[in-house]
C-alpha cells in the first residue's frame, strides 16, 4: 500500500446520450490521473461516400447522419454548396430556412431539456421514472416536441430525414395558409417555453464555473441560425471560409471521433452557452427579459446551467417561428436556378448542439470532389474531457455511484450527439469501482 | 389496425422493421414507418386502439429469431434491446404505460439483429424473420390477398 487511494470511475455505456460512448476517469488521491471519453464505433464514412455524387444529393445524404438534427446537416450543406456556386437565395427562402431551423431547435431542445437532462436534476434514473411523479411535465414535453415536428414536417416534407431542402431553396414551399395553421400551436408552445425557463431555473446547479473559450456564429442583425461570422470571447472573428485556418482536428488514440482545438490555444465550447453569451444582445428584448428575470445574464460559465439556456432558446425559437410566419410572403419560385461550376464553398450553421461546419469542392459537372464535415460534438469533446478533469476531484469523497452519476450529468449538459460524431447507442449503464 | 415499422434503413439490421413495412405495402396492407423516437412513436399511435409495432432488438437470442410481446401484459426490458434511437421503442412503451397512453391492444414483433453499422445491407439471417413477421401480420389483416387471409394463429 502506498497510502494513496486510487478510484476509477468507469461508465461503460453512457445512457441518455445520443450515440454510443463510454467514460473513464482515474483518480489517484485527489488528483485526476486520466480522463478519456471513449468513442468506439467506427468513424463516419459520409465524407468519403459524398465524393463522386452530384451536389444536389448532398442535403439528403448528409441529413442521414443524425436523426435528431438532420436540418442542421441540410442547412450547412446547402449553404456551403450555394457559396461554391455563387448563388444568392431570395429573402422568402431565407426566412423559411430560419423557420425550418426553429422547428429543429424546438424538437431537439425539448427532447434534451425534459426527457434527457431534467431527470438528472430531479434524481430520477430516466424520463419514465420522472413521468410517474411529474406526469404533466412530460405531457407538456411531448406536446412541445410534436409542435416542433409539425414545423419540420411542413417545411421538410416529413418529420424524420426531411427531403424538401434543396440547393437554391426548397423543392416545395408551404402556402401562407399552411403556415398560419401552425400559429395556434406555436403560441401555446411559446407559453409552454416560458414555463420551461422558470421550471429549469428552479433546479439546483452544482457550483462549477470554467473559463471557456465560447465559439459561435454572430450575425449583425439576428440571433444566429444559418449565417454570420465565427466569433469567440478570445478575439476570434473570422469568415466561415477561414475555419480550417483557425481550428484543427486531432486524432486521439482512445476515440474514433476527432478532437477539435483552436490552433495554438486548445479546447473550446460550442452550443447554447456559447450562442447565448456571444449573442445575448441579438435576442429580442422580450426574450432577454425572460432570461434576466430568472437571473441569467451573460457570461454564463456554468455548463450545468445550459439546461436553462436551452429553455431560453426554446422561447426564442417559438417567438422567431411566429415572426417568420407573420412576415412570410411566398417566393416567386421555391428555388433559384443552379448551374454546375467549379468551386469550393464552406458554411457553418448553428445546430442545436453548436456549430456544424461543411466544406465541399465541386468539379465542372457538379460532382463533389471532396467533402469535410465537423459536427458540434466533435468540437465539444475535448472540452468535455477538460471539464471532467476539473470536476472529478470534487467527487473524490462521494460514493462511486453518486460520482459516476454526476459525471454523466456533466456530460449530458453538452447534449452530446455521439451519433453525429461517430455513432450509436446501447441502453445500459455499468458502474465499477476499484480501490486499492 | 395501425402497423408501425421502426428503425433506420441506413443502419444495417436496424432497417428490418422498415423492410417489413415495405413488404406489407406490396401486399396492400397499410403500414407506417417511424424512426423510433419515443415521443414520435407515442404520438403516432395516439387515437389508435389496435397497434402493431415492428422493431429489431438484441436480446441474446439467435440472429433472425422472431419474438412477439403483448405490451399491455409484458414489461419491456430497456436493457436488452439495442437501438439507434436515444429514447427508443422500449422507452416509448414504458413511458406510454406510465402516462396512460398505451393503445388498448399493442403487439410488438421484434427480430433479433446483430449488425448496426452504416449501410443498407441486412444480415442474411434476418430475411426469414422478416418474412415470418410479414406473413403473420398479413394473414391477420383484412386488406391483404387471399394467400395470406388465413385464420390468425395468435402471436
Amino acid at each position: 500500500m502506498t497510502g494513496r487511494a486510487t478510484k476509477t470511475i468507469r461508465v461503460n455505456t453512457l445512457a441518455r446520450v445520443e450515440g454510443e460512448g463510454s467514460l473513464y476517469i482515474k483518480l489517484v488521491g485527489e488528483r485526476v490521473a486520466d480522463v478519456k471519453l471513449k468513442i468506439y464505433e467506427p468513424p463516419r464514412f459520409f465524407e468519403a461516400f459524398l465524393r463522386g455524387r452530384h451536389f444536389s444529393e448532398a442535403p439528403d445524404i448528409t441529413a442521414r447522419i443524425c436523426g435528431i438534427c438532420p436540418i442542421a446537416y441540410q442547412m450547412s450543406a446547402v449553404h456551403a454548396i450555394e457559396r461554391a456556386l455563387g448563388i444568392q437565395i431570395p429573402p422568402a427562402v431565407r426566412l423559411l430556412r430560419r423557420l425550418f431551423y426553429c422547428g429543429e431547435w424546438i424538437e431537439s431542445h425539448t427532447l434534451h431539456v425534459y426527457m434527457l437532462h431534467a431527470p438528472d436534476f430531479l434524481g430520477y434514473a430516466d424520463a419514465i421514472a420522472m413521468a410517474k411523479d411529474h406526469r404533466a411535465v412530460v405531457e407538456k414535453a411531448l406536446r412541445l416536441k410534436k409542435i416542433g415536428n409539425r414545423v419540420v414536417q411542413l417545411l421538410g416534407g416529413r418529420e424524420i430525414h426531411p427531403i424538401s431542402a434543396a440547393v437554391g431553396g426548397f423543392y416545395k414551399v408551404p402556402t401562407e395558409q399552411q403556415l398560419r395553421d401552425l400559429v395556434g400551436d406555436l403560441e401555446w408552445a411559446l407559453e409552454a417555453s416560458l414555463e420551461t425557463v422558470r421550471w429549469t431555473a428552479s433546479l439546483e446547479f452544482p457550483n462549477f464555473e470554467q473559463d471557456y473559450e465560447f465559439v459561435a456564429l454572430r450575425h449583425e442583425g439576428e440571433y444566429p441560425f444559418n449565417e454570420g461570422r465565427l466569433v469567440s470571447n478570445r478575439g476570434l472573428d473570422i469568415d466561415t471560409a477561414e475555419y480550417e485556418d483557425h481550428f484543427l482536428e486531432l486524432h486521439v488514440k482512445h476515440s474514433n471521433a476527432l478532437h477539435s482545438v483552436v490552433r495554438g490555444r486548445g479546447s473550446y465550447l460550442v452550443g447554447p452557452l456559447a450562442r447565448f453569451n456571444l449573442n445575448f444582445d441579438k435576442l429580442p428584448e422580450t426574450v432577454q427579459r425572460v432570461a434576466i428575470d430568472v437571473g441569467l445574464r451573460p457570461p454564463v460559465k456554468n455548463i450545468f446551467r445550459s439546461i436553462v439556456v436551452r429553455a431560453v432558446e426554446l422561447v426564442f425559437a417559438c417567438a422567431e417561428a411566429l415572426r417568420a410566419i407573420r412576415e412570410y410572403e411566398p417566393p416567386a419560385s421555391p428555388r433559384v436556378e443552379v448551374h454546375n461550376r467549379i468551386g469550393v464553398g464552406q458554411a457553418i450553421t448553428e445546430a442545436p448542439r453548436g456549430i456544424l461546419y461543411h466544406r465541399y469542392a465541386l468539379d465542372e459537372n457538379g460532382k463533389i470532389l471532396a467533402a469535410k464535415i465537423v459536427p458540434p460534438t466533435s468540437q465539444n469533446q475535448k472540452r468535455i474531457e477538460d471539464d471532467l478533469r476539473e470536476y472529478a476531484p470534487r467527487l473524490v469523497a462521494a460514493p462511486i455511484e453518486e460520482a459516476t452519476w454526476k459525471c454523466e450529468q456533466a456530460i449530458r449538459s453538452y447534449d452530446p450527439c455521439i451519433s453525429c460524431a461517430t455513432h450509436f447507442l446501447k441502453l445500459s449503464v455499468d458502474r465499477e469501482e476499484n480501490t486499492d | 389496425m395501425l402497423i408501425i415499422g421502426c428503425g433506420n434503413r441506413q443502419r444495417s439490421d436496424d432497417g428490418a422493421g422498415i423492410v417489413v413495412v415495405e413488404k406489407l405495402r406490396e401486399l396492400g396492407v397499410k403500414a407506417d414507418t417511424c424512426a423510433g423516437q419515443a415521443a414520435d412513436l407515442i404520438e403516432a399511435w395516439t387515437g389508435a386502439d389496435d397497434v402493431i409495432v415492428v422493431d429489431v432488438v438484441v436480446t441474446g437470442a439467435a440472429v433472425g429469431t422472431v419474438q412477439t410481446w403483448d405490451a399491455r401484459q409484458v414489461l419491456i426490458s430497456r436493457k436488452a434491446p439495442a437501438s439507434t434511437h436515444g429514447l427508443g421503442v422500449a422507452e416509448a412503451i414504458e413511458l406510454a404505460r406510465v402516462l396512460g397512453r398505451l393503445p388498448a391492444r399493442l403487439q410488438v414483433y421484434v427480430i433479433e439483429g446483430q449488425r448496426f453499422e452504416h449501410g443498407a445491407k441486412i444480415s442474411p439471417e434476418l430475411h426469414s424473420g422478416i418474412e415470418e413477421v410479414v406473413h403473420r401480420i398479413a394473414r391477420a389483416h383484412p386488406a391483404c390477398s387471399n394467400e395470406y387471409r388465413l385464420p390468425a394463429q395468435g402471436v
